[in-house]
């Protein structure tokens, strides 16, 4: 058995995007990125909007064809080739539960459709034992699968969704988002329940979130996106506790405190400026334009990811 | 700050001015109270759904029942009626001169004649035309051929167009361009000029067996039709192609992408499933546009070839006497809007029951 689950190395991801009548440039939505996963374990990734979270769940699991990089699973390079045996072990859960369940279709065919691609039953009456099971495992009740989606609140749709994900009882399972359409009390339980199936199926999680208390709950490792560049990765605790990357720095002074005398305290510290657009990326370092300690050299060259001891990566050339 | 533990089995005490009420008050619910409140709505599939939605909508309803009477009286009508929609008027076997353009519920000299000897006659109920033909017999085929026709019009319309419009949907990028690009053009063409260019070209190229019926209602027709099958598609093409393209964004693909699902299985189970509501609700609406072009075609004399009735062109043969008989036009107008108008509300009414966009 490899040693890591995943293994995504110096993956990118550009987007053609037409300029002018002919010519056409590449969107980079996703440029140079590594980490791997290991078995039974989470990564969140975290970053703001339009950093390219999103795509790296899509190119894993070859939604998206990337433009470069190479993706192993199991120690098995992932081609065009094995996806669809591979998409047997991988899988994936949506962000807005509201548009990935199909409304013409009732839960026990959207539970079943992994179940018939990959033709996982003998008959009609496994089928249905397996949809039952894997809806008592979510906390649906069995009367629920004759009904269509626009009968469900959102938390109960994310959970078919969920459901839907491990039908074919997939060692990885990537999260794109999948609390943040819901309300904090539901978002709680879909989190308490990706902990249990983690426990109980031994799933390993890519965790893409934007929320880092969220993220912090449920990850063993942490990795901050800035535009399409992986800036900062450590352990949960570390990372929340000892941000190095001033990006993460700035990220993790904007999460709410839920106690008005600390959080009046506390220094925030305010970016200023845009992101700036991936299609002008700044030369070097993406985030020198909006860094307070940025110097010359920062323009200049793109910073690594370096290891500060314990696993602890950052791309940055001052701190 | 207060930070005392609470324990949800015990009632808080209650304050002697606090207006909260008071818990010992209420005992609690018994399991079968509980199961009461477990009261779900019926589920409901897309389609009841709708139906009930069409019920409600009294319009449309309207529609319906006097499309379903209309129906009912043009295949009941010519059984029972004795004359043919081509027979002149004959009694015992000699022709009837004088029923020429008789008043409804009239008869002619001979008849009356005829009945007073002791013989029966059924009424003509519109009168008769100028040719002593039953022109009550005249409309009921006459509405036969617009209905005929407005229905296969849409179909081909129908089919011509789902089949462009998925190709260009699905494949997307350039091949999307370039059939968009051939419909943009067929779009600019003038759409009547064609029909009539048309309607003058075909006849003289195409070749039908007269006893057929196709024959039977003229070279015009199939010329009609032909028309549709070349220009009237593009409508439905559009919109075909701007559903798929907007359920291709959806997540569901995606998630349905990544379960690895096959394209045919994509389009089966999700695309077409999502845009089968557009597809009835347009497919409804494109009837009544037929017969209207149907009607206008004969009424300018291209349409079907007589003696085969279509109301358009007994609403321009009655234009000829319209002063003396004025009700030889009101009876195939009225037919014309009564079909138009039921077929136009029915649709209304489907897009408002199906259209998944009006609701959520």
């Amino acid at each position: 058995m490899a040693e890591h689950l995943l293994e995504v190395e110096h993956l990118k991801q550009y987007f053609p995007i037409r300029d002018g009548f002919f010519g056409s440039k590449p969107l980079k939505a996703v440029d140079d990125v590594s980490f791997t996963i290991n078995h039974g374990e989470t990564l969140g990734l975290v970053g703001e909007s339009g950093c390219g979270k999103t795509t790296v769940g899509r190119s894993i699991l070859r939604l998206y064809e990337p433009t470069d990089g190479v993706v192993k699973f199991e120690g098995e390079e992932i081609t065009d080739k094995n996806i669809h045996a591979l998409r047997r072990k991988m899988q994936m859960v949506f962000q807005d539960p509201y548009s990935s369940l199909n409304p013409r279709m009732t839960v026990e065919d959207i539970i079943g459709e992994p179940l018939d691609v990959h033709k996982l039953y003998a008959n009609k009456k496994e089928r249905r034992e397996k949809i039952l099971h894997l809806m008592d495992l979510v906390g649906l009740n069995a009367e629920h699968a004759t009904r269509y989606a626009h009968e469900f609140s959102g938390g109960q749709r994310q959970r078919i969704g969920i459901a839907r994900a491990l039908a074919v009882d997939p060692k990885f399972i990537i999260c794109d988002e999948p609390v943040s359409a819901l309300d904090v009390s539901i978002q709680a339980q879909v989190i308490n329940m990706f902990e249990d199936l983690q426990e109980k199926l031994g799933v390993a999680y890519l965790f893409i979130a934007h929320d880092l208390l969220v993220v912090r709950h449920i990850s063993h490792n942490i990795a901050v996106m800035y535009l399409g560049h992986m800036v900062e990765t450590a352990s949960a605790d570390e990372l929340m506790d000892h941000p190095i990357h001033p990006y993460t720095e700035s990220l993790l002074s904007a999460v709410p405190i839920p106690d008005p005398k600390i959080a009046r305290q506390k220094n925030r510290i305010m970016l200023e400026g845009d992101v700036p657009s991936p299609l002008n990326m700044p030369t070097g370092c993406p985030f020198r334009t909006r860094c307070r300690y940025a110097t010359e050299r920062c323009a200049a060259e793109v910073p690594e990811l370096t290891d500060r001891g314990n696993g602890h990566k950052v791309a940055c050339f001052v701190k | 700050m207060e930070n005392k533990s609470y324990d949800p089995n015990t009632n808080p005490v209650k304050k002697p001015l606090s207006l909260q009420l008071d818990p010992s008050m209420f005992e609690p619910a018994t399991p079968e109270e509980k199961k009461q409140q477990d009261v779900m709505s019926e589920s409901t599939t897309f389609l009841k759904d709708g139906l009930r939605r069409l019920r409600k909508n009294k319009l449309s309803m309207f529609g319906i029942i006097v499309l379903l009477l209309i129906l009912l009286t043009i295949t009941i009508a010519p059984s029972i009626v004795p004359y043919g929609y081509e027979e002149i008027l004959s009694v015992e076997g000699k022709r009837d001169k004088g029923a020429k353009n008789l008043k409804p519920f009239e008869f002619s000299k001979n008849e009356q004649r005829f009945i007073q000897k002791g013989g029966e006659r059924f009424p003509h109920i519109f009168g008769t035309d100028e040719q002593c033909r039953d022109y009550f017999i005249r409309v009921i085929y006459g509405t036969r051929v617009s209905l005929l026709v407005g229905f296969f019009a849409s179909i081909i319309v129908l089919i011509i167009g789902l089949i462009y419009g998925s190709i260009s949907g699905y494949a997307g990028g350039r091949t999307d361009m370039i059939m968009m690009r051939i419909v943009d053009i067929i779009y600019s063409l003038p759409d009547m000029l064609m029909v009539i260019l048309l309607s003058v070209v075909l006849p003289e190229l195409i070749q039908v067996p007269k006893k057929s019926f196709l024959g039977r209602m003229g070279p015009n027709m199939i010329s009609l039709f032909i028309v549709f099958g070349l220009l009237y598609w593009v409508g439905m093409a559009r919109l075909i192609r701007g559903q798929i393209l907007s359920i291709k964004e959806n997540d569901y693909i995606l998630a349905a992408k990544a379960t690895g699902a096959s394209p045919g299985r994509i389009i089966r189970r999700h695309i077409i499933p999502n845009c089968l509501s557009v597809i009835i609700v347009s497919t409804a609406l494109q009837i009544p546009s037929a017969i209207f072009t149907e009607s206008y075609l004969s009424f300018i004399g291209l349409g079907v070839q007589a003696p085969m009735p279509s109301l358009g062109s007994l609403a321009n043969a009655a234009r000829g006497g319209l002063q003396t008989y004025p009700f030889k036009l009101v009876f195939p107008a009225v037919m014309i809007c009564l079909i138009v108008l039921s077929l136009n509300l029915l649709g209304d009414g489907l897009r408002d029951a199906f259209d998944p966009k009006l609701r959520r």
